[in-house]
């Protein structure tokens, strides 16, 4: 998949309802976003009548709603509690299956899977926070065979954002709002009244084949223009900010700031903003063993440097306050991120915020460091 | 450089254990045990490296090598029966199985270390990850200048590879020395802390490279002691220790500051992480 | 035979020490031999000497009815042996037996402290020698007492 490079097209509602069926017959499993619980939510999709058409969210620290739109936007919010993370590093999923027969034990090890997956309404800040997982869980020496078969298979619809989020700062971690690369198809989402058209662009080889099985038209350039005004608008109304050139450094150097006991006394470590994080990639293993103790399993699930047995070591855990837990998540996220994986591990997507039950917002947390740096020598 | 031996084909299924079948096994004392492992396929690996253990149906632990690097078809580890992995596994006896996944790290120096007079200063069972070392430096003995080795442990009763520190202790142009925190009447060898017994040993500070492996507290002590004793931060090398569950980066649960302690240790370069020794519960 | 004040020249204790201090504090120190199994000091008894060993080694211990000796400390040559001197009442805290045959130079302690006393010059070259090997046990008995050997599965 490559960055766009030619001219955009203009595809209908109906075209869309093509393209989804393009896909489906292409071998994919289509999922996108679709209202559930009073959330938008990822799941398989059949039709365009599956997404949330004239629905939006209202985000802030610690509040998520949904609430009716004024149009029929289809993707006319902003993002929902999960992430693509929970279909590419499955939240639970089981390793190997081991048999013992006498005095010999095998091991089997779980097949990768072989779905197809397409998904629909990829954001940009999501598409950079695959890219980030990709680097943790295939670009290094080992590689998880599943999150790699997966991976290696996904189709990525993205969507250009026509709204920002009150808790969004993808343009302070230039994660977006445009989508740049990683994509199949971008949509940008055009409703000016009469018309509700999108305006799409192939990302790559796959999505240029699917691009000529659907009817669509040349974008005229004022459409290529109003969708330009629409990213554009979504980039100027972030509803947070954070200064991120410098975060290794502030954070590395302020380890023993006063503020992460402060934060600490309102952090409840109920591990909500490492579950909706789409980058957040941490996991324990449980293994079982049936009644006989012929057969056994290894289990994978999301863990969460929130827990106290995260750092369990003999005798107890290393990370046994808060405070340090709240500090490591954070300045791994934003610091020492960098060091492992060479980039950032925030994407700017604003979850953490919106799911945290006390609101704690981790751009409010980076000021207050920066307010007072004490390796500046400016303790309070 | 720390020694490293990363297998050049990484397996298709890191996460899955291959099944050894267990060799031998020898009690060294009340709560820590020694057993060799025989692996399907010869399993090269550094000084220092440390495999994932597996008991059937129990769980996995992080075990160092504790045995010579040039036997690779016999993997040996000495373990600490502390919790419900490292028990089960100390009720094993020779004929059993035991998932394997390894080796894993980065390991001891003994490579850069050629031609430096060499300590090595073990607390505890930090002593097992040194052994594989030992056994490198007598094996290229000609290679190394003074070799010292310095083993701290709680009582006589705790010693473990007792019949070998009787082997090293008679070694010509090797230096051992042994101390417990407290002894009975029977223990005429020397009782205290293990930093105080660096003054024992022969070496050139200016031009010897020393290895640590113990409990974090006994880490920081020690490398202070050496810095004081005119080896420089550089030439320190230290074993560390985290919670582990895959050894292979993608579970998070070792870091320390920007390091993981399963791909980017055991085995550090103590400049590197003097800084992080520093604050606590990082 | 060599005199005691060469003795002391040799013992690392005095390294640095000008020759006037080292003959002063000479006149309080004589050589003595200990075979293994002597004791230096009892738990108890009057602290009226310090010691410098120049040969063999020392445990410090203390009796465990049921248990036997328990040695928690051994001083070896070249160390400094004795702190109790210093202090009033002048007592012993623990035994300390000769585990091997033993050389040392033993100092009576209130002729040491007299001529400390007398010239406070002489009583601050002492402190500089006697502080730091004291602070080093203490450092150490510290580890001990946390006894962190345990603490590592590595």
């Amino acid at each position: 998949m490559a960055k766009a490079d030619e001219a955009a097209a203009i595809i209908t509602i109906e075209g869309l309802q093509d393209l989804l069926r393009a896909i489906r017959a292409g071998g994919y499993r289509p999922i996108g976003p679709t209202v559930q619980n009073q959330a938008i939510v990822y799941d398989d999709i059949e039709s365009v009548d599956d997404l949330p058409r004239g629905w939006t969210d209202e985000q802030d620290g610690g509040r998520y709603r949904l609430a009716r739109r004024d149009d029929d936007a289809l993707f006319g919010y902003s993002v929902g509690p999960q992430s693509w993370k929970k279909f590419l590093h499955a939240p639970k999923l089981r390793l190997w299956t081991a048999e013992r027969d006498g005095e010999n034990a095998s091991v089997t090890p779980e097949p990768p899977p072989s779905d197809r997956l397409a998904f629909i309404g990829v954001r940009a800040c999501e598409i950079r926070a695959i890219e980030i997982q990709d680097r943790v869980l295939v670009g290094d020496l080992y590689v998880d065979p599943h999150y790699k078969a997966l991976r290696e298979r996904a189709l990525i619809v993205a969507v250009n954002c026509g709204q920002a989020g009150g808790t969004c700062f993808c343009v302070s971690m230039q994660a977006g709002p445009r989508v740049q690369q990683g994509f199949d198809i971008a949509l940008t989402e055009l409703l000016d009244g009469t018309e509700h058209i999108f305006l799409v662009e192939a990302g790559s080889e796959e999505g240029r084949a699917l691009l000529a099985e659907i009817p669509h038209r040349p974008a005229s350039s004022r459409e290529v223009e109003a969708g330009e005004a629409v990213i554009e608008h979504t980039a100027s109304s972030m509803g947070r900010e954070m200064r991120s050139d410098d975060l290794n450094e502030l954070l590395m150097s302020n380890l023993e700031h006063p503020r992460w006991d402060e934060v600490a006394t309102r952090c409840l470590s109920c591990t909500n903003c490492t579950l909706v994080c789409p980058t957040c990639f941490c996991t324990s293993v449980e293994d079982t063993s049936d009644l006989s103790g012929e057969r056994a399993e290894r289990w994978r699930r999301w863990d969460s440097c929130f827990t106290m047995d995260f750092s369990y070591i003999h005798g107890g855990s290393v990370r046994a306050s808060a405070k340090s837990r709240y500090r490591q998540w954070m300045t791994h996220k934003l610091a020492t991120w960098i060091d492992q994986f060479g980039s950032s591990g925030c994407v700017g997507c604003g979850r953490c915020i919106t799911w945290c039950p006390v609101g704690i917002d981790i751009t409010e947390e980076v000021r207050a460091i920066r307010g007072c740096d004490t390796s500046a020598g400016d303790w309070p | 450089m720390p020694q490293t031996l990363k297998a050049c084909t990484p397996p298709p299924n890191p996460m899955a254990p291959s099944m050894t079948r267990l060799t031998r096994f020898i009690r060294e004392s009340a709560d820590v045990f020694t057993f060799d492992l025989a692996p399907e396929r010869a399993t090269p690996f550094a000084p220092g490296q440390f495999n994932m253990l597996y008991a059937f149906g129990v769980g996995e632990i992080p075990i160092s090598i504790s045995g010579a690097a040039d036997a690779p078809d016999r993997l040996t580890h000495t373990i600490r029966a502390v919790g419900p992995v490292s028990a089960a596994l100390g009720r094993l006896k020779a004929g059993d199985q035991v998932g394997l996944r390894g080796p894993f790290g980065v390991g001891w120096p003994v490579e850069e270390a050629k031609g430096f007079d060499v300590l090595l200063i073990g607390g505890g069972i930090g002593l097992a990850p040194l052994r594989p070392a030992i056994y490198w430096l007598l094996r290229h003995r000609a290679a190394y200048g003074r070799v010292g080795v310095l083993y701290g442990a709680r009582t006589p009763d705790d010693l473990i590879f007792v019949s070998e520190l009787e082997e090293w202790r008679r070694t010509p142009d090797f230096q051992l020395r042994v101390a417990v925190e407290r002894a009975g009447p029977d223990w005429t060898g020397d009782v205290g802390y293990v930093t105080p017994l660096l003054s024992k040993l022969r070496y050139d500070p200016g031009d010897a490279i020393a290895m640590i492996c113990g409990p974090e507290v006994m880490i920081r002590a020690t490398a202070l002691a050496l810095e004081d004793a005119g080896i420089a931060d550089s030439r320190i090398f230290v074993s560390m220790e985290r919670n582990m569950k895959c050894a292979i980066g993608h579970c998070g649960h070792c870091q320390f500051g920007p390091l993981f302690i399963c791909k980017d240790g055991p085995v550090h370069r103590y400049d590197r992480v003097r800084d992080l020794l520093a604050y606590r519960e990082l | 035979m060599k005199d005691i004040a060469d003795l002391l020249r040799h013992h690392p204790f005095a390294e640095g020490l000008d020759e006037e201090t080292l003959a002063l504090i000479a006149g309080c120190a004589k050589n003595v031999v200990l075979q293994p199994g002597d004791y230096l000091h009892r738990e108890g008894a009057a602290a009226d000497s310090f010691y410098l060993l120049r040969h063999g080694a020392v445990a410090l211990e203390t009796f465990v009815p049921g248990r036997g000796a328990f040695s928690f400390l051994t001083v070896k040559s070249g160390e400094i042996l004795g702190a109790d001197w210093l202090i009033p009442p002048y007592r012993s805290s623990f035994d300390a037996r000769a585990v091997e045959l033993t050389r040392a130079i033993s100092f009576d302690g209130k002729c040491l402290r007299g001529k400390c006393e007398a010239d406070p010059r002489v009583g601050y070259e002492m402190m500089k020698r006697f502080i730091p090997p004291l602070v080093k046990r203490l450092q150490s008995a510290r580890m001990q007492a946390l006894g962190m050997y345990d603490a590592t599965n590595a």
